[in-house]
């Protein structure tokens, strides 16, 4: 309790300054001035969103070999923290195209990829919700986990060769060209900042689970000495 | 006994099975002639338009097929608990699993073989000049959507609604299959005719990414 | 029934064997020995983890913790192991869209036994089937369809046969007919593991009772010991 209170803390001091740092120490943006601030979180939501990712597919593979119910807990902890980033960016994109561009969407490959990914976790926690056992559900989410993962590099190809054929607007050509020195740092600084939030959210959904699978051993063993007493109970009515 | 031994003896219950009553193949090809033939409502299918449309469409309709035919590859196998069975004998999983997929593939190559000539009819492309290099897109794409398509089966059919959940797992895995399927179709379907190593590469990398991971991953399928 | 080829004595041991399902024990530290020519009788409750015994010795299912192991005359390791055990479940585990003699055949091959052919028409013989060879399994009857399930765990000559109460939805004829089967099966010195509600079935083919509950051993009858009592005491109805 305390350690998780400590962390929030400190999480909340790192946050209220990467506010200020956006805001007030980042150099206005020559072409798109304000909104362009949007990308700080957009980029760094997206380095948390891969890494929780990796973790979902390290997890799986870990399942599998191992068996150890606590993998499946990392893996749906991270697969739903992973989720949550993806939709970030998914949402700050066209909240960041939409005053730049006047459209909301355009088919740029990092979007799309990023459509892609986050449909299929969403298929990830949609097959966990229709399985009822738990070794079940582990081990068929770690194969389509390892599956998905396993799909990214070719994801990442064919959506890339399909724009550059078929070429789009490029809405976020600019920022990763030329970078201020200064806007380097502070996006570095939100890049850290977003995998420690990362790390603290998957952290908290794994306490869930794994005390969700403590209250029901817990309950099961309680139903028994129930069911226990209540035949010793009847046994000795019978021979009285 | 060899998996190619073990596979081929499952691949040819699973040929008699259907043959049987022939009911997966019946209301398939149906099914993608609907898709085929709804599609021409939905875009007005002139003969200019046709080339830019009918790879999309093709493809499309390949895809909900595979969705629907192969959900009970593994399913059907829950009836009679045959699965034990399966398991039982001193097979690898992974013969199981490849006698199946070798099914899934048999069915859906007639599938398409009947689809293609309907689609040519319906929307006046000529597919001739260029059939064989069709064949082997078809092919490529095909095996792709079989491996994935099979290895689902056996994980949706550990849960509830594995109809549905079955498309919902492999369509959005196909995703570069589709790109590359539909993109390798255009290109023949255009003027001149050509056959992109691009987007074969990019078929053929799927095709071998995801049949590795099913032979990897093959003794885990079958498990209770 | 044809003794088939010389089969090995196969005896299955238990060894602290727990299985757990998430967070349902099925099984807790059950240890048991059964040697090969044992006839035994599970009996127990539904729950109580009798299935979950059988489908390990069937290599269905992998414990939690504990081992599962298999000795014919000295120590055997599963995948040989394999070729030698078969299992009757509540299912029939055979196909309703194949006919009686595609499904035998179809498992002779998969079993890689000799001539499936020959072995598949001569299992239909020995229960009684083979005017019926051609036909769906789909229009076989209750009984039909359990005496096909049997034929098909008998077609590798197994050395250990699971039965998960066979005698289910079996009428009168139907027992006494599998009571035979399995006497005959028993004279050739092979093991037989069977669950049972010891209520119908011809019962004096067991060497050894065991009744279980809550994933624990209650009672055992022993290697040496008379099932008879233990049986009378647990039978539901007569």
């Amino acid at each position: 309790m305390k350690n998780r209170a400590i962390a929030l803390a400190i999480l909340a001091g790192l946050f209220l300054f990467a506010g200020y740092a956006v805001f007030f120490i980042a150099p206005d943006e020559a072409t798109m001035h304000a909104i362009q601030r949007i990308f700080y979180f957009h980029a760094s939501s997206g380095w948390a969103a891969i890494e929780a990712s990796a973790v979902v597919f390290f997890a799986n593979v870990a399942y599998l070999v191992n068996r150890k119910p606590k993998w499946d807990w990392l893996a749906v902890s991270a697969a739903e923290v992973g989720l949550a980033f993806w939709s970030v960016i998914l949402v700050t994109g066209p909240i960041w195209a939409h005053p730049v561009w006047g459209i909301w969407w355009a088919w740029d490959w990092r979007l799309t990829l990023t459509l892609i990914l986050w449909v299929l976790y969403v298929s990830y926690l949609i097959l966990r919700t229709l399985i009822a056992d738990y070794e079940r559900r582990a081990a068929a989410s770690a194969i389509f986990g390892i599956f998905i993962f396993l799909g990214v590099p070719l994801d990442y190809l064919s959506i890339r060769i399909w724009r550059t054929q078929h070429p789009q607007p490029v809405v976020f050509g600019g920022p990763n060209s030329g970078l201020d020195p200064t806007m380097l740092k502070v996006f570095l600084y939100c890049g850290c900042l977003m995998s420690l939030l990362m790390v603290f959210l998957i952290w908290q959904r794994y306490r869930i689970e794994s005390l969700r699978y403590r209250a029901e051993e817990l309950r099961l063993a309680a139903d028994e000495r129930e069911e226990n007493q209540d035949e010793a109970r009847l046994s000795s009515l019978r021979s009285s | 006994m060899t998996v190619a031994r073990a596979a081929a003896i499952v691949w040819r219950k699973e040929i008699r099975a259907e043959m049987r009553t022939k009911e997966l193949l019946q209301t398939t090809v149906t099914f993608v002639i609907i898709v085929v033939v709804l599609f021409s409502f939905a875009f007005e299918p002139a003969a200019v338009q046709a080339k830019e449309y009918g790879p999309g469409l093709l493809w499309i309709a390949l895809l909900f097929a595979s969705s629907l035919m192969l959900s009970p590859s593994f399913a059907k196998e829950q009836s009679n608990d045959t699965i034990y069975a399966l398991r039982m004998a001193p097979v690898s999983p992974f013969a199981i699993y490849m006698g199946k997929m070798m099914a899934n593939l048999s069915f859906l190559i007639i599938t398409e073989a009947i689809l293609l000539p309907v689609f040519a009819v319906l929307y006046n492309v000529s597919l001739w000049p260029v059939i064989g290099r069709l064949a082997l897109v078809l092919l490529l794409g095909t095996f792709g959507l079989s491996v994935t398509g099979t290895v689902f089966s056996a994980v949706a059919t550990q849960a509830r609604m594995r109809e549905v959940l079955l498309p919902l797992l492999l369509l959005p895995i196909s995703v570069p299959l589709l790109i590359a399927s539909v993109e390798a179709t255009a290109e023949l379907f255009a003027e001149p005719a050509v056959l992109d190593r691009t987007w074969l590469s990019v078929l053929v990398a799927f095709d071998v990414i995801f049949f590795a991971a099913a032979w990897l991953l093959s003794d885990y399928l079958l498990e209770e | 029934m044809a003794a088939s080829a010389a089969h090995i004595p196969l005896g299955v041991t238990y060894d602290q064997v727990e299985k757990r399902y998430g967070t349902f024990v099925a099984l807790r530290k059950v240890s048991l020995a059964i040697s090969a020519g044992e006839c035994v009788a599970l009996l127990g409750p539904n729950g109580s983890g009798k299935t979950t015994l059988l489908k390990m010795a069937a290599l269905l299912v992998r414990p939690t913790s504990g081992r599962v192991n298999f000795s014919a005359n000295e120590p055997m390791d599963v995948n040989r192991a394999r070729r030698h055990i078969a299992m009757v479940g509540h299912n029939i585990l055979v196909y309703d869209e194949l006919t009686a003699r595609e499904n035998l055949e179809f498992f002779a091959q998969l079993n890689e036994l000799e001539n499936p052919r020959e072995r598949a028409a001569e299992a239909l013989e020995n229960v009684g089937l083979a005017s019926r060879a051609d036909y769906l399994v789909r229009t076989f009857s209750r009984g039909m369809r359990q005496r096909l399930a049997i034929a098909r765990a008998l077609l590798p000559s197994p050395s250990l046969l699971l039965l998960d109460e066979p005698a289910a939805g079996l009428d009168h004829q139907g027992l006494l007919w599998l009571a035979q089967t399995l006497r005959n099966f028993r004279a050739s010195g092979r093991t037989i593991i069977m669950s049972t509600h010891a209520r119908n079935e011809v019962t004096d083919i067991f060497t050894r009772a065991i009744a279980i509950a809550a994933g624990r051993v209650q009672r055992d009858t022993g290697a040496t010991g008379n099932p008879q009592p233990l049986l009378e005491e647990l039978k539901v109805g007569a």
